[in-house]
């Protein structure tokens, strides 16, 4: 059996949506039909302080945290959260920051986070359907559908600057 | 049909696990990594509710196991210390229905004031222990828990930690068959009252039912072997059990899931079957100082592994014998107050005033930190006051006058009570002023109700206490109540005022938390046109 694994951490702070945009991939792994998990630190993510959330997906997940320099992806919702989680990334991994984001795609700030997970979207395999209905199961119903076309303009715009790493 | 799947956190899944097999009560008092479990149970629909604190929780739980129904008591891990009193003496006196009591530990700190290991407790109490590794563990183990407190008649420590706790896995919940029966008393004094002639019986009651739990353990279905090289055997128990088979993968390693009694035939044997066995365990060495007096080869781990939280780098070390320090990760951006949070013209008083703050937990802690600076002492639920009127009695006149005890509603009604009755009793001779910065929520844990609010766990209305209605029947000589935000100058005054009265004093900061506010005007609504429409049914 070939081990496939993905590793992403994904960081902002209080207030932004980390562990919502988390639940999201987590959970779109999980309809995908992969092994899933998912870790992260609570109590303080209201208050304005750093929040990061590990998600790993594959056949077989065994830790929930993802050990330092070995994750695929680096996602940060926040420009001054990268320094203190590029540690985080392997050393061939993909940083996302916002800056991979046309502003003129995002409704509002506050989508900044669905609109990242939409640019993590095109690098993984994961079926659109999958994410569609993990946005579904875990957004309010008056946020999923605004949400969920969001992340298909993302997902299907034909060139995103500055996506590097 | 392939059997559900679904994706759940440890909490969620106990919550689920409880909900599956017909629990009959459910309490507990908030505290990071466990609060989840009542709200989701709640949620649910289950017989969910707080208590005023983990002792109470536990009592409650106790009391409706001998009524013969399953109790599910939930708490963090520096809950257990404030319940300890009940756990120690209902291994005494045993249970009817189940009794399942959740410690969740926090190893590393991510928000707690200690890291201590409740798994000495364990121990220490006589009672039998189970640890799950993940959710699906975390489900499975509730009715395990379940079985063995009815089989043995014992209560039963499910020990979680962080990462079990607030982790997300893949769930299939098997419920087990376990028959159930209607709640009824029958008399049974010897067992249950403690008087020194029952509790000597009692106590070799505990021991050879402890007896019983270990023989049955050796064959249980209560570890995982994995064999694989035999040149190297993990013993490990929880979340460190899969980091462990990260970091090792050809290792053969021993999982145990029920960590109290060991089965410890079963550990020798696998023991002697690998070259070299090291228990690898977060925390204190728990398994490894059971295992080692019972004359079990194994080797442990160097002092720093004591520390914090293990992951699966942490073990790679370990078991290369490299002892150097991790490197520090960079610091992110620390928690702070909520802009326009009423703590923050409390605090801000405080600071202009140069009081010695003898401080408690919750979110005001944050007052403690750079620019506020405004907290002297937290140690523990409740001390503020405790400690407060410490210093008032020791201190020189002039600094005694400057301390004040800052305490939160929910904290108050927790254990702040005690610590009035302290002050009516043994006045200072320079007074005292507490402080109850009433924000009318549980907010550090997430805005959970409490007594003081008037509302349930699912936010139901119910009768409320009044803070100052207390305080007055507890004799306390002058008390007020001032909202910070609205009268910051009155607040300032009142404070002053008070503290020149030298008398005892309480003074209520009451404005609400920013965050539960929109939730308190919700139910206040609903309320009102619940009562305008001819009261509660
Ligand atoms: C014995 C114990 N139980 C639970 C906790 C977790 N905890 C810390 S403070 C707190 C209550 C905070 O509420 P409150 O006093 O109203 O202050 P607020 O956060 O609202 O400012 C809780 C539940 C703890 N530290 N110790
Ligand atoms: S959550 Fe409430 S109590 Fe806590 S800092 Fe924010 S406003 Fe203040």
């Amino acid at each position: 059996m070939t081990l496939v694994k993905v590793d992403v951490v994904i960081a902002g702070l209080g207030g932004q949506g980390v562990l919502k945009a988390s639940d999201i991939l987590a959970e779109a792994a999980f309809l995908a039909g992969h092994d899933v998990k998912k870790s992260e630190i609570h109590g303080m993510a209201q208050r304005g302080g750093s929040v990061h959330s590990d998600v790993r997906f594959g056949s077989c997940v065994l830790s929930p945290m993802i050990t330092p320099g070995e994750a695929d992806y680096l996602l940060v919702l926040e420009a001054t959260e990268v320094e203190p989680h590029r540690h985080r990334l392997r050393p061939e991994g993909r940083l996302i920051t916002p800056a991979a984001l046309d502003p003129a795609l995002l409704p509002s700030k506050r989508s900044l986070n669905v609109g990242i997970l939409a640019v993590l979207a095109r690098e993984l395999t994961l079926p659109i359907a999958a994410w569609h209905a993990a946005i579904d199961r875990q957004l309010r119903p008056d946020l999923a559908g605004p949400n969920r076309e969001l992340f298909t303009r993302v997902f299907r715009y034909p060139s995103l600057t500055g996506a590097s790493s | 049909m392939p059997p559900p799947r679904h994706l759940w956190s440890g909490n969620e899944a106990v919550a689920h696990a409880a909900f599956d097999h017909g629990i009959g009560l459910a309490s507990g008092y908030p505290g990071t990594p466990s609060t989840e479990i009542l709200e989701v149970l709640g949620a649910l629909g289950g017989p969910a509710r707080w208590a005023p604190n983990e002792k109470v929780a536990l009592e409650v739980g106790l009391g409706a196991t001998f009524g013969g129904a399953r109790a599910l008591v939930t708490m963090k891990h520096v809950g257990l210390n404030v319940a300890a009193d009940v756990l120690f003496t209902a291994a005494y006196t045993g249970v009817n229905g189940g009794l399942v009591v959740v410690s969740a530990d926090d190893p590393g700190m991510a928000s707690s004031q200690n890291e201590q290991d409740n798994r000495r407790y364990a121990v220490a109490a006589g009672v039998p222990m189970l640890e799950p590794r993940d959710a699906q563990d975390a489900y499975d183990l509730w009715g395990l828990a379940l079985e063995i407190s009815e089989r043995w008649r014992l209560p039963v420590l499910l020990r979680m930690t962080t990462r079990v706790c607030h982790s997300r896995s893949v769930v299939v919940p098997r419920p087990r068959e376990l028959p159930t029966a209607a709640p009824s008393f029958d008399h049974d004094i010897a067992s249950r009252v403690m008087v020194p002639a029952n509790a000597r019986r009692a106590h070799q009651r505990l021991r050879e039912r402890l007896r019983g739990i270990a023989e049955w353990a050796e064959t249980a279905p209560i570890a995982f072997e994995h064999r694989g090289d035999r040149s190297l055997g993990l013993v490990t128990a929880g979340v460190s059990a899969m980091h462990a088979r990260e970091a090792a993968p050809t290792a053969s390693s021993l999982e145990l899931l029920l960590t109290h009694p060991l089965p410890l035939a079963r550990v020798a044997r696998f023991v002697a079957e690998v070259d070299r066995a090291i228990v690898v365990e977060e925390g204190d060495p728990c398994l490894f100082e059971q295992l080692r007096a019972a004359g079990i080869e194994v080797a442990g781990r160097p002092e720093p592994f004591r520390f914090g939280e293990l992951s699966v780098p942490r073990i790679r070390q370990l078991l290369a014998g490299d002892l150097t320090p991790d490197p520090e990760p960079p610091r992110g951006k620390p928690p702070e107050l909520c802009k326009g949070c009423p703590h923050r013209s409390v605090f801000g008083i405080f600071a202009k005033h140069d009081l010695i703050v003898a401080g408690d937990i919750g979110c005001y802690t944050l007052a403690a930190l750079p620019p506020l600076n405004a907290m002297d002492t937290c140690v523990c639920m409740g001390a503020s006051i405790g400690v407060g009127l410490g210093l008032r009695h020791v201190l020189p006149p002039e600094q005694a006058r400057r301390v004040v005890s800052v305490i939160g509603d929910s904290t108050f009604v927790h254990s702040g009570l005690t610590g009035l009755a302290e002050m009516v009793y043994n006045p200072p001779a320079t007074g005292h002023v507490v402080v109850v910065v009433d924000n009318g929520t549980t907010a550090m844990t997430g805005q959970q109700e409490h007594p003081g609010t008037g509302r349930t766990l699912t936010h139901e209305p119910t009768s409320r206490i009044s803070f100052e209605a207390v305080a007055t029947a507890m004799g306390v000589a002058r008390i007020a109540v001032v909202d910070p935000c609205a009268d910051e100058d009155g607040f300032e005054r009142t404070l002053l005022d008070l503290l020149a009265s030298e008398t005892t004093a309480v003074l209520i900061a009451r404005r609400a938390c920013l965050l539960a506010a929109r939730r308190v005007r919700e139910a206040e609504r609903s309320k009102n046109s619940c009562s305008a429409g001819g009261g509660n049914p």
